[in-house]
C-alpha cells in the first residue's frame, strides 16, 4: 500500500488547487442562475492565479520527489506549470470572449480547460511513465471535448471526431512502450527505468522498439512530421480560442514531458533516439513550413507553422544538451506570446457570424484596423524571427545550441527554412498592408469587421509586449529557462 | 591602442542620441494628428539629427585607428552581448551620408506620399536609426539586430508606396536578403563558438580562426553582403525594388542599405578571416569585374531612368567590392569615398527622376524628353548628377574611381583595363540618357512643365555641393580614413603564413 504524507499534498498544491477549481465549476454550473454564470469564469481566473502564485513559491526549492517517487517537484517541472498556467490565464480571457461571440459561452469550457491544465501539470512533474501517460489522458481527453465545442458545426465535430480517434491510437502506442520499458526494465518509475538501461547491452531491439513507439507517441502530441496529420482540420475546425490552446499549452507540455523521458530516463540511449528525431526534425521543419506556403485558410496556415515551429525546438531535443534544454524551454515560452497573440487577432476579426479566417479576409486591414493590423504584423513578424522581437531570442538560442554541439548543419538547414516561412508570414502582412479591403474575397469592401472585447484586447496588450519587451530585453526569461534545466547524465 | 575610446565629448552618449533620436522622433508624432505636421516633425528631426552627426565629424580625431565616442553596456547575460558602439574613419561617413540623406528624403515624400502619411514617415525615421545603428556597431550581434530589423520598413516602404508592381518588388527584395541574413546568423553564432565566447567585433579580429572554418565563414558573410551589395549574379533584386520603390525608398536603397553590404566586407569578412578572405580574392574580383561591364551593358538597354540608374548602380558597386578586395591604401580608400561618391550621386539621380516622375508620371526616357528648355534647372541638376556618375574629372566620383582604379592598377593590369571599360560604357548610357531627357525632343506636354522651386533646389543642393567639394578637394574626406584603413591592413596580415601585398604609399595627393 503506498502511503503519502501531508508534505507530498503540499508539494503538488498547485495541481490540487486547478483540479478543485475544475470539478467546482462543474458543480456548480447547473446550480447557477444565467445572470451569475460569469462567476464562473472569474473563479477559474481566480484559482489560476492562486496556482501560479503557489507554483512560484515552488521555484527556489530543491528537487523533491514526493508519493514514493511517483512525483517530482524541480526547478523544470515548474518552469513549465508557471508557462502553462500563464497561458491558460490568457486562454480563459480570450476565450471569454470568444465563445460569446460563437454562441457556446458555456461554463463547462472553464472546467475542461482547468481540468486539461491539471493534465499538463502532472505531465511535466510525473516522474514515472503511468503518471505521466494519466496526465496526457487528462489532458487529451479535455481537448477531445473542447475542439468538438462548437457542436452546431460540422467542422468542430470532424475535428473533434478525427482527433478523438487518432489521439486514442497515439496513447494506445504510448501506452504499448511503456509497456515494453516495463518488461525489459521491471519498473515504470523514470529512476528505475534510466538504472535499468544502464544494465542492458547496447542495442536491445526490445528497448530500441519501445523508444521508438514513445516518440510515436510523444510526436503525435507535440505534431510533429509525419505524426502531424490531424494538426490542420483539427485546428481549423475547433474554436479558435481552443486552437490557440492546443497550438501553445498542448505543445508546451507535451514537449515539457517528451524532452525529460529522452533526455534524462532515456540518456542511455541517446546514439539512438538522437538519429531517430534528428529525421523527423529535419522533416517536420521542411514540410511545416513548404506545406504552409499553399494555405489559403489562416488557422491551417497557422496550424502548419506550428508544425515547422515544433521543428525547431525538436533542434533542442536532438543536440541534448544543456544549452539544447535550456533552448527548448525559451523557445516554447516565447512562441506562445507570438502564437496566442496571432490567434487572438484571428478571433477578432469577424465575418457576419462566422470568423473570418480566410487569409483574404485580412485584405486591408490596415485601413481599416490600424492597430489590428500593425499587432498582427509583429507576431508575424516575430514567427518569422526577425529581431528586435521575442521569435529571434527563440531562434537564436536553439541556434546557438545546435553549433555549440557541433551540429551547424541543422541550424544552416533550419535558418533556410525559416527564410522559407518568411514567404506565407509576409503574405499576411501584404494582404493586411498592400491590399484593398475586400479585394481577393469576392465581397468587395464588405462583410469583415473587428469586433473587440476588453478580454480579448488585455489579451492581446499581453501578448504584444511579450514579444516587443522580451526581444528587447530576455535577460529574466533566458536566466528562467537556464536556471530550469534538467540535471543531465 | 585601445579598441574602444569611450565618448568623452560635451554631449553625453553622443552616439546613442544620434543612433535613437529618429526613434525619439516617431514617438514625437503620437502628438500630432495632421498629415503636415506629422511631415514636419519628421523633418525637423531629421535635421536636427544630421546636425547632431555633424559633431561626429567636428571632434572625430583623425590620428587614431581606435573606435571613437565608444558606449559599452551590457545587454545580454548569457551569452555576452553589449549594447557596444563606436565609429572609425571607415564608419564616419557612412553615418553622415545616411543622416544627411534622410531629411533630403522627407523632402522627397512631402508631396509625393499622399496615403499613410504618419506610417511612411514612421518607416523612415526607423530605417534611419537601424541604418545609423548598423554602422556603429562593434557587437555582432547588435550588428544583426540593427541589419535585420530594417528589413521590415524597408518592405513596407516597397510595398505599400511602391509602384504597380511593388508587391513581387517587396517580397523579393526580402527572401532575397533575409535568405542572406539569416546565414550570417548561424556564422555570427560560429564566430562566437570559435572565437574565444565573444561578440566583441575587435576582440574577434584578433582571433586566428582555422583555415577551413574561414572558408565556410567567408561564404556565408559573403552570402549576407552581397545580396545586399548586390554582387553579380545576385543583383537581380535591385532592379526590381528601385523601379517599385517610391522616390525616398529608391535613394535610401541605393545611397545608404547597398553600402551596408561593402561596410560589411570591410568589418567582417577582411579582418576576420582574412585568409580566407584572400584565398577567395580571384572569384570577388571576377565577380567585381563582370558586375562592372554587365550592369553597365544593361543599363544601356533600359528605357525606364529608374532601371537605368539602378543597373548603373551594379556597376559602380562593382567597383567598390574591386577596390575593397584589391587590398592596397589607394584601393580601399577608393572604395570607400566611392561608397560616399555613389550616394551622393545616385541619390541625386534617382531624386531627379522622382521630381520628373511627379510631373509626368512616367518613368519613362521616351515620355521624358527635351526638359532643357521648360526646365532649365532641373537639366542642370540632372547634367551634374550623370556627369559625377561617369566620373568626369572635377567631379567626386572620377576622384573614387581614379583610386580605385590606381589601386587595382596595382594588382593587375588586365582587372585595371577591364574595369575602365565600365567607365566608358557609363559614360556611353549617361550621356546617352541625358541627350534624350535633357536635350531631346519636347511632348506638347513636357513644354509645359513646371521647373524646380525653391524648395526642390534645396534638397538638390547639398548634393551638388557635395559633388564639386569631393571633386575638387578630397583630402578632408580621405584624412579620416587613413589610420583606420591602415589598422585594417595590420589586421589582416596578424596571420603569419599570407602577407598581403600592402603598399605603403597613401593616396593623400592627387593627379
Amino acid at each position: 500500500m503506498i502511503v503519502f504524507s501531508s508534505s507530498d499534498l503540499i508539494a503538488i498544491l498547485p495541481e490540487l488547487v486547478i483540479m478543485a477549481a475544475g470539478c467546482l465549476v462543474l458543480l456548480l454550473d447547473p446550480v447557477t442562475s444565467a445572470a451569475r454564470k460569469p462567476w464562473l469564469t472569474y473563479l477559474s481566473l481566480g484559482s489560476l492565479i492562486a496556482a501560479f502564485g503557489l507554483a512560484y513559491g515552488l521555484l527556489g526549492q530543491p528537487r523533491q520527489y514526493v508519493f514514493s517517487g511517483l512525483y517530482v517537484i524541480d526547478a523544470y517541472g515548474t518552469f513549465w506549470k508557471l508557462l502553462l498556467i500563464f497561458v491558460t490565464a490568457l486562454i480563459v480571457l480570450l476565450a471569454k470572449a470568444n465563445l460569446a461571440h460563437e454562441q457556446i459561452e458555456l461554463p463547462e469550457f472553464y472546467a475542461f480547460t482547468l481540468l486539461s491544465l491539471a493534465g499538463m501539470m502532472v505531465m511535466v512533474s510525473g516522474s514515472d511513465l503511468l503518471v505521466i501517460y494519466l496526465g496526457i489522458e487528462l489532458m487529451s481527453i479535455s481537448f477531445y471535448i473542447m475542439v468538438g465545442f462548437k457542436r452546431s458545426e460540422r467542422r468542430s465535430m470532424e475535428a473533434a471526431a478525427k482527433y478523438f480517434i487518432l489521439g486514442s491510437l497515439s496513447s494506445g502506442v504510448l501506452l504499448y512502450g511503456i509497456s515494453l520499458l516495463y518488461g525489459r526494465t521491471g519498473s515504470t518509475t523514470l529512476a528505475a527505468i534510466k538504472a535499468g538501461i544502464a544494465l542492458l547491452p547496447a542495442g536491445d531491439p526490445i528497448m530500441l522498439l519501445a523508444m521508438t513507439l514513445l516518440v510515436v507517441g510523444f510526436g503525435f502530441k507535440v505534431a510533429a512530421v509525419p505524426f502531424h496529420m490531424w494538426t490542420p482540420d483539427v485546428y481549423e475546425g475547433a474554436p479558435t480560442s481552443v486552437t490557440a490552446y492546443l497550438a501553445v499549452a498542448s505543445k508546451a507540455a507535451s514537449f515539457g514531458a517528451f524532452l525529460r523521458v529522452f533526455v534524462d530516463t532515456l540518456g542511455g540511449l541517446k546514439a539512438n533516439w538522437q538519429v531517430l528525431l534528428t529525421i523527423i526534425c529535419v522533416a517536420t521543419m521542411i514540410l511545416g513550413n513548404v506545406v504552409a506556403i499553399a494555405q489559403s485558410n489562416i488557422k491551417r496556415m497557422l496550424a502548419y507553422s506550428s508544425i515547422a515551429h515544433a521543428g525547431y525546438a525538436l533542434i533542442g531535443l536532438v543536440v541534448a544538451n544543456e544549452a539544447g534544454t535550456a533552448g527548448v524551454l525559451l523557445y516554447l515560452a516565447l512562441y506562445a506570446f507570438m502564437t496566442l497573440g496571432a490567434f487572438t487577432v484571428v478571433t477578432i476579426l469577424r465575418k457576419g457570424g462566422l470568423e473570418g479566417d480566410e487569409i483574404n479576409d485580412f485584405s486591408g486591414l490596415a485601413k481599416r484596423n490600424k492597430w489590428a493590423a500593425l499587432l498582427m504584423l509583429l507576431f508575424m513578424v516575430s514567427l518569422t524571427g526577425i529581431p528586435p522581437t521575442a521569435g529571434f531570442i527563440a531562434k537564436f538560442y536553439i541556434f546557438m545550441a545546435a553549433v555549440n554541439a557541433q551540429r551547424t548543419w541543422l541550424a544552416v538547414l533550419a535558418v533556410i527554412f525559416a527564410a522559407v516561412s518568411a514567404y506565407f508570414y509576409l503574405r499576411v502582412i501584404m494582404v493586411m498592408y498592400m491590399r484593398e479591403p475586400g479585394e481577393g474575397s469576392g465581397t468587395p469592401g464588405y462583410g469583415v469587421r473587428i469586433v473587440t472585447s476588453p478580454a480579448a484586447t488585455i489579451v492581446l496588450g499581453i501578448a504584444a509586449l511579450g514579444v516587443i519587451v522580451l526581444g528587447l530585453f530576455p535577460n529574466p526569461i533566458v536566466k528562467a529557462a537556464q536556471n530550469a534545466i534538467l540535471p543531465l547524465p | 591602442m585601445p579598441d574602444v575610446i569611450l565618448n568623452v565629448t560635451a554631449i553625453p552618449h553622443l552616439l546613442t542620441l544620434v543612433i535613437f533620436l529618429p526613434v525619439a522622433g516617431v514617438a514625437m508624432m503620437a502628438f500630432f494628428r495632421d498629415d503636415t505636421q506629422i511631415k514636419q516633425v519628421a523633418l525637423w528631426t531629421s535635421i536636427l539629427e544630421f546636425l547632431l552627426s555633424l559633431a561626429l565629424y567636428g571632434w572625430f580625431d583623425t590620428t587614431t585607428a581606435s573606435m571613437q565616442f565608444g558606449e559599452i553596456h551590457e545587454w545580454i547575460r548569457t551569452p555576452p552581448i553589449r549594447y557596444a558602439v563606436g565609429i572609425d574613419g571607415i564608419s564616419l561617413w557612412l553615418i553622415l551620408l545616411t543622416t544627411l540623406l534622410t531629411p533630403i528624403c522627407v523632402v522627397a515624400s512631402w508631396t509625393a506620399i499622399r496615403i499613410h502619411v504618419r506610417e511612411f514617415m514612421i518607416a523612415l525615421l526607423l530605417m534611419e536609426t537601424t541604418m545609423v545603428g548598423v554602422f556603429c556597431a562593434l557587437d555582432f550581434v547588435l550588428f544583426y539586430v540593427f541589419w535585420e530589423t530594417m528589413l521590415i520598413p524597408m518592405y513596407l516602404i516597397i510595398g505599400v508606396w511602391g509602384g504597380p508592381n511593388r508587391i513581387y518588388a517587396a517580397i523579393k527584395f526580402f527572401l532575397f536578403t533575409l535568405a542572406g541574413s539569416f546565414l550570417l546568423l548561424i556564422a555570427i553564432i560560429v564566430v562566437f563558438m570559435q572565437g574565444g565566447h565573444t561578440f566583441d567585433i575587435q576582440a574577434l579580429s584578433r582571433v586566428h580562426f582555422d583555415p577551413t572554418v574561414q572558408a565556410w565563414l567567408f561564404w556565408a558573410f559573403f552570402a549576407a553582403f552581397a545580396v545586399k551589395i548586390p554582387m553579380f549574379p545576385l543583383h537581380t533584386w535591385l532592379p526590381d525594388a528601385h523601379v517599385e520603390a517610391p522616390t525616398a525608398g529608391s535613394v535610401i536603397l541605393a545611397s545608404v542599405l547597398l553600402k551596408m553590404g561593402a561596410y560589411g566586407f570591410l568589418r567582417f569578412s577582411l579582418p576576420l578571416v582574412p585568409q580566407a578572405t584572400y584565398r577567395f580574392t580571384p572569384v570577388i574580383l571576377t565577380l567585381s569585374v563582370i558586375a562592372i561591364i554587365y550592369g553597365a551593358y544593361m543599363a544601356l538597354a533600359q528605357s525606364d531612368l529608374k532601371k537605368l540608374i539602378a543597373y548603373s548602380s551594379v556597376s559602380h558597386m562593382g567597383f567598390v567590392t574591386l577596390g575593397i578586395f584589391v587590398f592596397n591604401t589607394q584601393g580601399v580608400e577608393g572604395a570607400i569615398l566611392m561608397m560616399l561618391n555613389h550616394g551622393v550621386t545616385t541619390g541625386g539621380l534617382f531624386l531627379c527622376v522622382g521630381l520628373i516622375y511627379e510631373r509626368t508620371h512616367s518613368r519613362m526616357i521616351a515620355d521624358n524628353g527635351g526638359l532643357a528648355k521648360p526646365m532649365p534647372r532641373y537639366a542642370t541638376c540632372l547634367v551634374i548628377f550623370a556627369l559625377s556618375s561617369l566620373g568626369l574629372p572635377g567631379t567626386n566620383s572620377f576622384v573614387s574611381e581614379f583610386l580605385v582604379l590606381v589601386g587595382s592598377f596595382l594588382l593587375s593590369k588586365t582587372i585595371a583595363a577591364v574595369a575602365t571599360l565600365g567607365i566608358i560604357l557609363a559614360a556611353v548610357y549617361l550621356l546617352w540618357m541625358v541627350q534624350r531627357v535633357a536635350f531631346g525632343v519636347a511632348s506638347q506636354a513636357s513644354a509645359r512643365l513646371a521647373d524646380l522651386n525653391w524648395c526642390e533646389m534645396a534638397s538638390l543642393l547639398p548634393l551638388l555641393l557635395l559633388v564639386f567639394w569631393i571633386g575638387v578637394f578630397p583630402n578632408p574626406f580621405l584624412t579620416p580614413m587613413h589610420a583606420s584603413v591602415a589598422h585594417l591592413f595590420a589586421q589582416m596580415n596578424r596571420a603569419p603564413a599570407i602577407q598581403v601585398p600592402l603598399l605603403s604609399q597613401r593616396a593623400e595627393i592627387l593627379p
